[in-house]
C-alpha cells in the first residue's frame, strides 16, 4: 500500500484578523510535505466543517487570537460530529489562557499550541499524532 | 454494486471526498469503484480554466459558480495548485476565493495538488471529474495554473477550455502561444479594469488567428471576452459563450454524447494506459527493492544501464502479467 | 556644516581604524567572535564599531539640526519633554460600555492624561452583537458598541471637552466617530471643541491587520470624507492615525513598517488633495502610530528617520508650507508580538526597554503593554505596572532631561540615515507600481510581510535569534498569572439592551436617515452629517455599516500566505 499524503486545513474562525500565526503555520506544514488547505479569514465554524469534509483533510488547525475560542473551537468539533466526520482531528492555537486548555481538551480539541510553540514541534506533533486514513 | 458506488450516485459528500482522496493517493481498490461509476458519467459539462498565476482564475470560478447556482445548476470545482518540488507539500489557496459557497449543498469544491507524478495529474483529475459527474453535478469546473504540460493536459480533457489572461501581459502571452494557445476554446481578458485591455485584445486576436490561417465555414473561432471578475462583470457573457460553444460541439458531433466522442475516448484511454503502466511498473520495481539493487549494480560497474533497464523491464512485465 | 572633521583628522581616523581592525582580527583569531553575524531583529547587519567615517555624507544642519526645526530628526517641538512629557495613553476596553467606563475612571484617577478605547471584534468589523457572526466575541478584546446609547454609557461622567480620546477603529470609523460627536452634542458640547483621534487607517488593514468592510477604493473615499469633514467642522480631531503598528505586528521588518506606513500617508494625502483640500488644511491633523519593538537602536533610528522622511515628503512632494504639516507626530505602542507566554514576568522588562526606545525616539504618546497581554485580557494590576513603567522612565530615569540624547552618536545617526534610505527605496517602488492602492491590489506589501514573518519565525526556531525563556533559558514551570475573564452572559445583556433601543426608537425616522445616508454614498456627498443624524435616531452600528456594504460591496480576504 502506498503512503497517503497528509492533508490538513488551516482555518481562522471568527472575526479577528490576526493571521500571522495561521499563515506561518500553513507554510511550515507545506515545508513539512503536507497538503495544506487554507481557508482565509473570517470563517464560521459551519463553513470550516463543510470545507474540511469536501477536502477530506486529516486535521483542522484552528487559530484564534481574540478570545472567542471557547465558543468557536468546540462548535467546530460539535459540527464535525453532527456531520459524521469526527475522525478529523481538531487542534487549536493562539492566545489561549492556561485555564481554558483543559476545558477545550475536554470538549474534543486534541491539542492546543500557545504562543512560543516551535514550528518544528508543531509539525512533529502532527506527524506523530495525526494518522492518515487507513481504509 | 458496492455501497461506495451507491453513495456517490446519491451525492454523498463524504464518500465523494474520500474517493477523490483514494484516487489521488492511488489506492488500488479505487479502480473497481471507478469502473462501476463509469456507467453513470457523461452527463456533466466540463469547463477547464487555465492561465498564469494570479490572473484571477479562482475569482472568476467563484463568480461562475454563483451564476450557475442562480440558474439552479449544481457545480463541482476541482482547483489544482502546484506541489512544491522541494518539500512535496503544497498550500492549496484557490478555495479561499470560493469559500462563500462552502455552505451550499449544490456546490462541491475540492483542492488538488499536482504532486509531480509522471503525467498522473491529468489521469487522477480525469477520474475525479468522473466522480463529480457521477455524483450528479451539472457543471464541473477545473482550475489549473497553465504552466506545465500536465496542467495543459488536464484542461484539454474539458469540453470547453477557457484561457485567462490580463492586460499588459506581453511576455506571458508569448508563453501561452508556445504552449496552450491551441487548446483555448475561448479567451478571457480579466482585470479589464486595468489599462491596456484593448491592446491585449488586438495582440491576442492576431496570435490566435495566425494559428488558424482562415476559419473554415462553421468552424469555431475562439472568441475573446473581457471581464472584471472581482466586480462580477463579463461573467454573464462568459457563460453565454460557453453555452454557444457547447451547442457548437453538439452540432459538430451530430448529437453524440459529448464526452464520448471517439477522439476523446482514444485520448483518455491512452492517457490511462500511460499513467497506469508507469505507476505499476515503478511500484513493482521499488517494492521488492530491485530498482535500488540495479542502481547499485550500475554504480559498482557490474552492469551497464541499458542491460539493467532491459532486464528490469522484462522481469517486471512478466511478473505483472500474472498480477493483472 | 558637516558632522565630521577636516580631511586631515579624517585621514588619521581612517589609519587608526585600520590599525584597530587589524588588532580586532588578531583577537578574533584567538577567541572567535560570539556570533558569526550580528544583526538587528529585522536582520539588518550591524558592524562592530561606528566612527565619524560612517557619517562622511552627514550634514548637521541638513540631516539633524535642532528640535522643532526642519527636518525634525531630533523632535517635532523645540522643547520636547522639557516642556511637557509624552501623553501616557493606555488602551482600555472590555465587556460592556459600563465596564469600560469604570476602567476609564480608574485610569484618569491614576494620573493618565488621555483615554484610549479598544473595541470588541464585532464593533471593529461593523457588526452588532446580535449578528450570528458576532457569536462568542462580545466584549472579548474591547468594548461592544451597538448604538449611541453605548457611547453615552462609555463616557458617562468623563469630561469629554477636557480630555482627548483616542479610538482604535477602522472600517466603521466614520460611524463610531459620528456617535462620539453626536454624544458630545447631546451633552451640549460643540463639535469644534472636542479633541481626539480615530485610527481610520484602512490601507494598513488591507496590508496587515485584516479588519475589512468595503473594498479599497470606497474605503479610501470614506476616509477622505472624514478628513474633509474634520478639516471644516471638527478642527481639533486627528482624522487618521496612520499606523505602522499592525504592519509590524504582522511580522514586517522595521524598514518595511516605516516605508509602508509613510506610503499609506502619501496615499491619504493624495486622495485629500484630489478632493480639493489644501495640504496645509488637513496634513496637520494627520498623526502616526508606530510599534516599538525589541531592537533598541533600530527602533530609535526608525523614529528619527520617520520624522525626517515625512517632513521631506510633505515639503518636497506635496509642497506643504505650514511647518505643522511637516511634523510627524506619533503615538507608540510597545510590541505585543514580542511578549512571551513563557516566564511572563520577563515581559515587564521587554516592555520597559521598548518604552525607553520610544521615548528616546521622541514619541508624543505611549501605550505600554501589560505583561499578561499574551495570555488574555490584561488585569488591572498588570495594566498599572505597565503605566508605572512609563512613569519611572519619565520621572526617575533622567532620560527626559535632555532632548534627543542619542543625537550625534555615530551608530544612531548612521542607522537613521540607512533606514531612511532603505525606506525611501521601498516607497519609490510603490510609486512605480502606481501608489499604495495598486501595490495592495498586487499584494506586494502583504507578500513582503508574510515572507519577513516566516523568515523571523524560522530564525527563532533555529535559535539564530534568541527569545529569552522560549528558545534559551527556558524552564518547565509556568508561573501562575491571574487572568481577567469576560462573563459569557454579557452577550445576552448587550443583545437585549440593543433590542430594547430598537423597539423604542422611531423606526420611520431611523429608516429615513439611513436612506439619506445611502443616497450620499451614491451621490458622492460627504457621509458624515447623514451618519450623525442616523445614529442620533438610534440607528445601530451594523445598520449604518450595512448601508456601506450595500452601496460599495464587501471586501474578502485575498489570503496571501
Ligand atoms: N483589478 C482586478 N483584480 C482582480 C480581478 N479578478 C481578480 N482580481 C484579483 O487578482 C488577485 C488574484 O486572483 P485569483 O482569483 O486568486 O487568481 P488566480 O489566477 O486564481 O491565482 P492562482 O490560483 O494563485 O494562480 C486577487 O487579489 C483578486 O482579487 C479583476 O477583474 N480586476
Ligand atoms: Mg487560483
Amino acid at each position: 500500500m502506498r503512503d497517503r499524503k497528509l492533508r490538513v486545513m488551516v482555518a481562522k474562525p471568527g472575526l479577528d484578523g490576526h493571521d500571522r500565526g495561521a499563515r506561518i503555520i500553513a507554510r511550515a506544514f507545506r515545508d513539512a510535505g503536507f497538503e495544506v488547505v487554507y481557508t482565509g479569514l473570517h470563517q464560521t465554524p459551519d463553513s470550516i466543517v463543510k470545507a474540511a469534509i469536501q477536502e477530506d483533510v486529516d486535521m483542522i488547525g484552528l487559530s484564534s487570537l481574540a478570545g472567542a475560542h471557547m465558543y468557536l473551537f468546540p462548535e467546530v468539533v460539535k459540527l464535525l460530529k453532527e456531520n459524521g466526520a469526527d475522525d478529523i482531528v481538531v487542534v487549536g492555537g493562539g492566545i489561549i489562557p492556561d485555564d481554558d486548555i483543559p476545558k477545550l481538551k475536554a470538549q474534543g480539541i486534541v491539542e492546543i499550541f500557545t504562543p512560543g510553540s516551535k514550528l518544528d514541534d508543531m509539525v512533529g506533533w502532527v506527524k506523530a499524532n495525526v494518522k492518515t486514513r487507513t481504509d | 454494486m458496492s455501497s461506495a458506488v451507491e453513495k456517490v450516485i446519491a451525492g454523498d459528500v463524504r464518500t465523494v471526498a474520500r474517493l477523490i482522496r483514494d484516487i489521488d493517493d492511488k489506492i488500488p481498490g479505487v479502480r473497481d469503484v471507478l469502473k462501476a461509476l463509469y456507467a453513470h458519467t457523461g452527463k456533466a459539462y466540463v469547463i477547464g480554466i487555465t492561465g498564469a498565476p494570479g490572473v484571477g482564475k479562482s475569482t472568476l470560478v467563484d463568480q461562475m459558480v454563483n451564476h450557475y447556482r442562480h440558474q439552479g445548476k449544481s457545480v463541482g470545482v476541482l482547483a489544482v495548485d502546484p506541489t512544491s518540488p522541494f518539500t512535496g507539500g503544497a498550500i492549496l489557496g484557490d478555495r479561499i476565493r470560493m469559500q462563500r459557497h462552502s455552505l451550499d449543498d449544490g456546490v462541491f469544491i475540492r483542492s488538488l495538488a499536482t504532486r509531480g507524478h509522471f503525467g498522473g495529474l491529468s489521469q487522477s483529475t480525469r477520474s475525479a471529474i468522473d466522480v463529480l459527474d457521477a455524483m450528479g453535478k451539472d457543471y464541473i469546473i477545473v482550475e489549473t495554473v497553465g504552466v506545465g504540460q500536465d496542467e495543459v493536459d488536464v484542461v484539454k480533457s474539458a469540453q470547453t477550455t477557457v484561457i485567462v489572461v490580463i492586460p499588459g501581459m506581453g511576455d506571458d502571452i508569448q508563453a501561452i502561444k508556445a504552449g496552450i494557445l491551441e487548446v483555448g476554446d475561448l479567451f478571457v481578458i480579466n482585470k479589464a479594469d486595468r489599462e491596456g485591455a484593448d491592446k491585449t485584445f488586438n495582440e491576442l486576436r492576431q496570435m490566435i488567428d495566425m494559428g488558424h490561417e482562415k476559419y473554415e465555414d462553421g468552424k469555431w473561432k475562439p472568441p475573446i471576452l473581457k471581464a472584471e471578475a472581482v466586480f462580477d462583470r463579463g461573467v454573464t457573457e462568459l457563460l453565454e459563450t460557453i453555452e454557444r460553444h457547447r451547442d457548437y460541439l453538439l452540432k459538430a458531433s451530430q448529437g453524440n454524447k459529448l464526452r464520448k466522442n471517439k477522439e476523446r475516448i482514444r485520448e483518455d484511454l491512452v492517457e490511462m494506459i500511460k499513467s497506469r503502466l508507469i505507476q505499476e511498473v515503478l511500484d513493482h520495481m521499488s517494492e521488492n527493492d530491485r530498482l535500488n539493487k540495479a542502481v547499485d549494480a550500475v554504480m559498482d560497474g557490474e552492469i551497464d544501464p541499458y542491460t539493467a533497464c532491459d532486464e528490469l523491464l522484462l522481469s517486471t512485465l512478466r511478473a505483472l502479467q500474472k498480477d493483472l | 556644516m558637516s558632522l565630521t572633521y577636516s580631511r586631515k583628522i579624517m585621514d588619521d581616523i581612517r589609519k587608526e581604524r585600520e590599525k584597530w581592525e587589524r588588532t580586532l582580527k588578531e583577537v578574533f583569531s584567538i577567541t572567535p567572535q560570539r556570533l558569526e553575524r550580528f544583526s538587528t531583529v529585522s536582520d539588518q547587519e550591524i558592524k562592530p564599531l561606528y566612527t565619524p567615517e560612517d557619517l562622511q555624507n552627514h550634514d548637521f544642519q541638513r540631516d539633524m539640526g535642532f528640535p522643532g526645526e526642519y527636518p525634525f530628526t531630533r523632535g517635532v517641538q523645540p522643547s520636547m519633554y522639557r516642556g511637557r512629557l509624552w501623553t501616557m495613553r493606555m488602551f482600555a476596553g472590555l465587556g460592556t460600555a459600563k465596564d469600560t467606563n469604570q476602567r476609564f475612571h480608574v485610569l484618569v484617577n491614576a494620573g493618565q492624561t488621555g483615554l484610549s478605547t479598544a473595541f470588541d471584534m464585532p464593533t471593529l468589523m461593523g457588526y452588532d452583537t446580535e449578528s450570528p457572526r458576532s457569536k462568542g466575541e462580545c466584549g472579548k478584546c474591547g468594548v461592544a458598541i451597538d448604538t449611541i446609547v453605548d457611547m453615552e454609557d462609555l463616557f458617562d461622567g468623563l469630561p469629554v471637552d477636557g480630555i482627548t480620546t483616542s479610538m482604535t477603529i477602522n472600517p466603521p470609523a466614520p460611524v463610531i466617530w459620528g456617535m462620539y460627536i453626536a454624544m458630545a452634542e447631546k451633552r451640549g458640547i460643540d463639535r469644534r471643541k472636542i479633541g481626539g483621534t480615530i485610527q481610520n487607517d484602512m490601507l494598513k488593514e488591507f496590508i496587515a491587520q485584516k479588519t475589512f468592510m468595503c473594498p479599497p477604493i470606497p474605503s479610501l473615499r470614506l476616509i477622505t470624507d472624514t478628513v474633509e469633514f474634520g478639516t471644516h467642522e471638527v478642527p481639533r480631531w486627528n482624522t487618521i492615525s496612520i499606523s505602522g503598528y499592525h504592519i509590524r505586528e504582522a511580522g514586517s521588518t522595521a524598514v518595511q513598517e516605516l516605508a509602508f506606513t509613510l506610503a499609506d500617508g502619501i496615499a491619504y494625502s493624495q486622495a485629500a488633495i484630489e478632493r480639493g483640500l489644501k495640504v496645509d488644511d488637513f496634513a496637520p491633523r494627520f498623526s502616526f502610530f508606530f510599534n516599538s519593538h525589541l531592537d533598541f537602536f533600530e527602533e530609535i533610528a526608525k523614529f528619527r528617520a520617520a520624522r525626517r522622511l515625512w517632513a521631506k515628503i510633505m515639503k518636497e512632494r506635496f509642497k506643504a508650507e505650514d511647518p505643522r504639516s511637516w511634523w510627524l507626530r506619533f503615538h507608540t505602542q510597545t510590541a505585543g508580538c514580542s511578549l512571551t507566554a513563557q516566564q511572563p514576568y520577563n515581559n515587564i522588562v521587554r516592555t520597559a526597554l521598548q518604552a525607553l526606545a520610544a521615548v528616546l525616539g521622541g514619541t508624543q504618546s505611549l501605550h505600554t503593554n501589560s505583561l499578561d497581554e499574551v495570555l488574555g485580557l490584561p488585569t488591572e494590576e498588570a495594566a498599572t505596572i505597565a503605566l508605572r513603567t512609563q512613569q519611572i522612565i519619565a520621572e526617575e530615569s533622567g532620560v527626559a532631561n535632555t532632548i534627543d540624547p542619542l543625537g550625534g552618536a555615530f551608530f544612531v545617526e548612521a542607522l537613521s540615515d540607512r533606514m531612511e534610505e532603505e525606506a525611501l527605496a521601498i516607497i519609490r517602488k510603490i510609486d512605480e507600481m502606481g501608489g499604495m492602492l495598486s501595490a495592495i491590489e498586487k499584494n506586494y506589501p502583504q507578500r513582503e510581510i508574510a515572507d519577513a514573518a516566516y523568515r523571523y519565525q524560522r530564525q527563532i526556531d533555529e535559535s539564530i535569534k534568541t527569545v529569552v525563556g522560549v528558545n534559551k533559558y527556558a524552564t518547565e514551570e509556568r508561573l501562575p498569572v491571574e487572568i481577567l475573564e469576560i462573563d459569557e452572559a454579557l452577550e445576552k445583556i448587550q443583545i437585549e439592551k440593543t433590542l430594547r433601543i430598537k423597539m423604542e426608537r422611531d423606526n420611520g425616522k431611523t429608516g429615513e436617515c439611513l436612506e439619506r445616508l445611502g443616497e450620499a454614498c451614491v451621490s458622492g456627498k460627504n457621509v458624515m452629517n447623514p451618519i450623525i443624524d442616523a445614529v442620533k435616531a438610534y440607528a445601530t452600528l451594523q445598520e449604518v455599516c450595512d448601508v456601506f456594504r450595500g452601496a460599495f460591496g464587501e471586501y474578502k480576504d485575498p489570503g496571501i500566505y
